[in-house]
């Protein structure tokens, strides 16, 4: 069975002053549908950066990244906006949602770039927001939901494409200790759901309800624990 | 932002002035009668002050039949002898301009008798009490019905009105040019003015000249000025005792006047237009700066950067429509204000409502592309990051 996405030896560095920071350096890992994994590793450790090249948010500077098959980096922009729409849902640490536009309509934003009709739209974020427990808050403002009801519009933003790949950025970074369970138990469901999910926190407690962690240490894999069979990881060396 | 209301509004103001001066100068033009010279007597040179014009009897009769008689292109010179004089008719009183003419001033002013008829050669050679009035006059004394018939005092003098005028509207000064009363030349001489002590009895107010050829103005004015200097035995450079207008050259001379304030009003319109668009660029620019996060995420979860900047130069365009619309607005009620206040005729044409309002739009989107571009450039990532 071919993989979901399957990187070989990416790199990406930032310049930072004088120096170069290699955020990510020669990373190769190979990733099933339907698996559950955390990227952990202290603030630093290039987690966030791997994230974002995973996400298409940004190019890697060398190595390969293949997403179902095909390779992606070296797509034009407008490809990977439609990639990214199509393939990816995101869930960042803050809850980033439109102050000015409601819950439902917050989820419905993926929808209106992929070109899905007012109809269509409208019934698939209801069932977005219904999966997240939030059936009956769609039409309240963002300013009038708590911090992790907030995240969990983002959740159901994320899902409301039916994107082949999750990914979070320190989802439960903002939270309290029981709202983070009450969001971590929503992504054990989307994962018992069969979606792929790819979380990344800097806490031990967080990226262990994940089926595999892959520690992150200056931008090298530094161990691969878990229970998953089909992962096969393999750090490069340069 | 209120450099495009300002804009806008000054367009459709200036415009809808412009519009309405026009209007009025060729429908002046149009009552006065086409091709029209006047001939005006000069002023009297008493121990070296300048009287009023008219004050001196330099312009007779005669001249007026010489310049008809002696120049190939005049169709008509009409003599005119006025003066404002006391109407009684059954029990109804009225004062207003009695002019001393001959048919021919009918003719050069194309003004119509509507009901009745004009004089006959014996009511003017033998100055017959024969009345020929305006609109006006059958409204104040005879209560609109026909005046044909009627009888009508002229100070003391008791007159046949034998005609009534079609309506001719505001003249040149503001008045009414149906508010008249024409009696035969002679009749007026010989009765009513002359009968005035201390007034002259060959002088005129003005002559009428009514050319046959537009292209024949200018040259018709030079002839009638030789011939009537030579009448007048006026010699060498002397100064001549008459003066020859060409009203509609007067009337189109306030029609360019009102056209230079116009050109100026365009001049701060399009300053003030750049100004606006400098100002929504600027606040597209804020915009951009504020929603960071908000393209950030837009992009994150799939817009193009197409997609991003279409969303800002449409929000640039709706901006600057908005403050075309309250420019326009705010602009014909300015013209209104000027219309009320000052008199002069507008005339809002909606053409410069939409032309203004298309302006802006254009205005908006060609200020609006940077902020666009520039927010279609973001890094999604950096976007994201930026609180």
């Amino acid at each position: 069975m071919q993989p979901l996405l399957q990187t070989v030896g990416i790199s990406k560095s930032y310049p930072s002053g004088e120096t170069i920071i290699r955020a990510v350096s020669g990373v190769s890992l190979l990733i099933n549908h339907g698996e559950f994994v955390a990227i952990r590793g202290r603030s630093g450790s290039g987690k966030s950066t791997l994230l974002n090249l995973l996400g298409l948010l940004e190019r890697p500077d060398s190595g390969e990244y293949s997403l179902q098959g095909q390779a992606v980096a070296e797509l034009s922009e407008d490809k990977r906006a439609a990639l990214r729409r199509q393939a990816i849902g995101f869930i960042f640490q803050l809850p980033v949602l439109l102050p000015r536009a409601t819950a439902l309509e917050n989820v419905e934003l993926p929808l209106i770039y992929a070109g899905v009709p007012r109809s269509k739209r409208r019934r698939r974020a209801k069932d977005a927001l219904d999966r997240v427990g939030l059936a009956n808050r769609g039409h309240h403002w963002p300013s009038q939901l708590s911090g992790g009801e907030q995240q969990r519009v983002v959740i159901a933003r994320a899902i409301v494409n039916d994107p082949v790949l999750i990914l979070a950025d320190e989802p439960t970074g903002a939270l309290d200790s029981r709202t983070s369970d009450e969001i971590l138990s929503l992504f054990e469901g989307l994962h018992r759901d069969g979606r792929t999910i790819i979380m990344v926190t800097h806490a031990t407690n967080v990226a262990d309800r994940a089926q595999c962690q892959i520690t992150l240490h200056d931008g090298r894999i530094l161990k691969v624990e878990g229970t998953s069979a089909q992962n096969s990881l393999a750090d490069f060396p340069e | 932002m209120l450099g495009i209301v300002v804009g806008v509004a000054a367009v459709v103001c200036m415009i809808s002035i412009g519009a309405g001066a026009q209007a009025e100068v060729s429908e002046k033009i149009r009552t006065l009668g086409a091709n029209l010279l006047l001939v005006l007597p000069g002023a009297q040179n008493s121990n070296g002050a300048k009287l009023q014009a008219g004050t001196q009897p330099t312009l007779t009769e005669e001249d007026a039949a010489a310049i008809r008689r002696e120049l190939a292109d005049v169709q008509v010179a009409a003599p005119l002898l006025s003066r404002p004089m006391p109407l009684v008719a059954a029990n109804k009183n009225w004062v207003t301009l009695v002019a001393g003419i001959n048919a021919d001033y009918l003719v050069a002013r194309e003004w119509q008798v509507v009901d009745g008829r004009s004089f006959t050669d014996e009511e003017v050679a033998s100055g017959a009490k024969v009345a020929i009035v305006g609109s006006v006059i059958v409204e104040e004394l005879f209560d609109g019905r026909a005046g044909v018939g009627e009888t009508l005092r002229i100070g003391n003098v008791p007159f046949t009105v034998i005609g009534v005028l079609d309506k001719k509207g505001l003249g040149a000064a503001g008045r009414s040019q149906d508010d008249v009363v024409f009696i035969p030349l002679l009749t007026a001489k010989s009765r009513v003015v002359g009968a005035v002590r201390g007034t002259t009895r060959e002088a005129l107010d003005f002559v009428s000249v009514k050319v046959s050829d537009a292209a024949a103005m200018s040259e018709t004015q030079q002839e009638i000025e030789a011939l009537l200097r030579q009448r007048h035995r006026i010699r060498g450079d002397a100064p001549s005792d008459f003066r020859i207008e060409n009203p509609a050259d007067v009337l189109t001379a306030r029609g360019a006047a009102v056209r230079l304030l116009g050109i100026l009003l365009i001049a701060v319109a399009s300053v003030s237009l750049v100004v606006g668009g400098i100002s929504v660029m600027n606040i597209m620019l804020v915009s951009v700066t504020e929603r960071t996060r908000e393209i950030g995420l837009r992009m994150a979860v799939g817009a193009s950067r197409r997609d991003i900047r279409w969303q800002f130069l449409i929000e640039a365009l709706i901006l600057a429509l908005l403050g075309g619309l309250v420019g326009a607005v705010l602009g014909a009620a300015a013209a209104v204000a000027i219309a009320w206040e000052a008199g002069w005729p507008i005339l809002i044409s909606p053409w410069a409502v939409v032309l203004a309002c298309g302006f802006s739009g254009l205005i908006g989107i060609s200020f609006g592309v940077y902020p666009a571009h520039r927010a279609a450039r973001l890094d999604p990532i950096e976007a994201l990051r930026f609180a």
